[in-house]
């Protein structure tokens, strides 16, 4: 980014004399605002989370002496020391976060691209119809979906366990699969996953691939046709033309998408929050889910803040570590 | 797909392909059939495909409204019931009716959502642009540390500043006004996070806006600021068009800050109805009237988007997005 930032900015000459001073009056509104709303919170967030504010500190005219607890907060949230939040375990939160968006995103990956391969097949009908079609889950609010696939995976009356009983060709109400709170381990050898996981990846992969096609269209629309045709004139079949041309030309475009896409799942907050309430037991919970239910339930203010700086930390890794990986992998356009 | 030599010869004309040219005229009526035929089966597997995405695509969208149509009005579905006979808008007239057990009424909720709405998209876009401007375009010493700054500020997800934003905006009191609890306090929690957006993704937009525009306004004796308000701000108009309206649908659909800081009933917006509705409230609300609330809550936005998507998610292309 930052090299296509230079080479758009960096002038040959001055058009309208000192920007300096230009620069600061259009920038004084934003940054007034931002520095009051936006920088100074996060500065506070620091100084907070070596506190133990709490509810006794909101009072604003006689506010309770507020404890400087050093990092008692981090200690608590690593060591799965915070009363009140019940099968809290800061390890398990973070593997279930990262195998969340890591399953969420290849899924929608691998089906983005697929379907938007097969949206792009030659004399297909009713092209521009599924075209329309398949982009509606993109145009629905995230807690709009996590309330609807709430309903549906409901064990009594929910469409789900209604489909699969018409599958069956059993009556309606024979299946009862308590999707969002059954306690036990359908991966045997995989603790980490309830069978609510699943009943969220369904939601996910619904709400997510769309986008992906989309992207993946308009990559695929830019590939010129003669490759292929050169493909086809050495004698190379489907795969051939799918490994050599599609696929060098799909990653550019896909790659800073799945990084996106990543951050995202991994910062979903409404399907976990609304779908599964983070159960059975706490174990769909994100960091995200478990960062808020400190504030709004717990009311513990400086134990969250802590619990902010420790998930900024673990963004600005996987920032890091994805940029790295982008660079690395980046050869053929770039 | 097959790629042998019927495929390849698809695009040119049979009479000129010399391979074709060269056989009895017998075989060339035959090999034209089984090429129909195999069309055909391509195309039947390819709509199987296709039919088969579109019904997962549009099943919970379709089994939203056949629950919300039920006539029957009964509290649970008692079966999948996707078309309903005899469709009825009773459920909408009652979601709108009632709404929430609290005293406020569906226009109170949906006034306090469009001004939270509003509010975020408005700020966000007319303090973003000036801003961005001077990222695209101009050279002055901090530049790219700000940038930086606001790059990281997006990395953040909004939750995560939930906390020193309740407790900075509790502590702004005049009276008995609590800043925290109100649309305004409200509504700036969600610009904090809109505005930094808004400069990331009107920047990507404007850095795509070629120098030469500028110039030559220069030449015909613009100063800086008319080139940005009769140049630059036109050409600008679908990426503010775009950030205006991502900016309205996250203050539209916002559901944590609003559930965390508002106390008062008449101060609810729409999407802490519709938690109402599947937490605390979930064994009372019958399901016809929460699929047809849904439908009202989502509609808006989702018929915005669903027009101009393909400018919308163009510009997402460009930006990026804070989720």
């Amino acid at each position: 980014m930052s090299a296509q930032a230079k080479a758009t900015y960096a002038p040959k000459r001055r058009l309208f004399g000192a920007d300096a001073r230009v620069a600061f009056l259009y920038l004084i509104p934003a940054f007034a605002v931002m520095a009051i709303i936006t920088f100074y919170p996060l500065v506070y967030q620091v100084w907070m989370s070596f506190t133990n504010f709490g509810p006794a500190n909101l009072n604003v005219r006689r506010p309770a002496p507020l404890d400087w607890v050093w990092f008692g907060n981090y200690v608590k949230i690593l060591t799965n020391d915070i009363s009140g939040i019940p099968n809290y375990d800061f390890i398990r939160i973070v593997s279930f976060n990262l195998f969340w968006a890591f399953s969420n995103v290849i899924i929608h990956l691998i089906l983005g691209v697929a379907i938007a391969l097969l949206l792009n097949q030659k004399g297909l009908l009713g092209r521009s119809f599924y075209r329309a079609v398949f982009v509606l889950p993109v145009v629905i609010p995230p807690i709009i979906v996590a309330t609807v696939w709430h309903n549906m995976f409901d064990q009594s009356n929910g469409a789900v366990n209604f489909l699969i009983a018409i599958i069956g060709r059993q009556p309606p109400g024979s299946v009862n699969i308590a999707w969002l709170t059954d306690p036990g381990n359908p991966i045997p050898f995989f603790p980490l996953l309830p069978l609510s996981y699943f009943a969220l990846l369904a939601a996910n992969v619904w709400l997510g691939w769309p986008l992906n096609a989309v992207v993946a269209t308009g990559a695929l629309q830019s590939i010129p046709k003669d490759l292929y045709e050169a493909v086809e004139m050495d004698g190379g079949g489907a795969w051939t033309k799918f490994r050599y041309v599609t696929l060098p030309f799909l990653r550019p475009a896909m790659l800073p998408y799945a990084i996106y896409g990543f951050v995202i799942t991994f910062n979903l907050f409404y399907l976990s929050f609304i779908m599964t309430n983070g159960g059975p037991f706490g174990r769909t919970e994100l960091l995200v889910t478990q960062a808020y239910r400190l504030v709004n339930q717990q009311q513990l203010y400086g134990v969250a803040a802590a619990f902010s700086v420790i998930m900024f930390f673990i963004l600005l890794t996987l920032t890091i570590i994805t940029n790295r990986l982008t660079k690395a992998t980046a050869s053929y356009v770039d | 797909m097959s790629t042998d030599n019927w495929d390849a010869a698809e695009d040119t004309s049979p009479i000129a392909h010399p391979a074709i040219a060269r056989t009895s005229p017998q075989s060339v009526a035959m090999m034209r059939r089984r090429r129909l035929l195999r069309g055909i089966g391509r195309q039947a597997l390819l709509q199987a495909l296709c039919i088969f995405v579109a019904i997962t695509v549009l099943f919970p969208i379709v089994y939203v409204f056949g629950v919300a149509l039920d006539p029957r009005n009964i509290a649970r579905p008692d079966g999948l019931n996707l078309i309903p006979p005899n469709p009825s808008l009773d459920a909408f007239s009652r979601a709108i009716a009632k709404p929430s057990p609290n005293n406020i009424s569906f226009l109170n909720l949906a006034l306090n959502s469009l001004q939270l709405a509003a509010a975020t998209s408005l700020v966000s876009v007319a303090f973003g642009v000036s801003a961005a401007y001077a990222f695209s375009r101009l050279k002055f010493k901090l530049r790219s540390f700000l940038m930086i700054a606001v790059l990281a500020v997006l990395m953040l997800p909004a939750v995560a500043t939930i906390a020193p934003l309740f407790v900075l905006l509790n502590g702004i009191r005049f009276g008995d006004f609590v800043l925290r609890n109100s649309i305004p306090g409200v509504a700036l929690a969600l610009i904090s996070g809109a505005l930094p957006f808004a400069i990331w993704n009107l920047k990507g937009y404007l850095d795509t806006i070629p120098k030469d525009l500028e110039e030559a306004a220069a030449i015909d004796g613009c100063t800086r600021n008319q080139a940005f308000i009769y140049v630059i701000l036109p050409l600008a108009m679908p990426a503010l068009a775009v950030t205006a309206f991502l900016g309205f649908v996250a203050g539209w659909t916002d559901f944590y800050f609003s559930w965390m800081f508002l106390d008062h009933p008449q101060n609810f917006t729409l999407t802490m109805a519709l938690y109402q509705m599947v937490g605390q409230y979930a064994s009372t609300t019958p399901w016809n009237v929460l699929s047809a609330f849904a439908i009202l809550v989502s509609l808006p936005v989702s018929v915005v988007y669903l027009i101009f998507q393909r400018w919308i998610i163009g510009g997402l292309a460009i930006g990026g997005v804070k989720g």
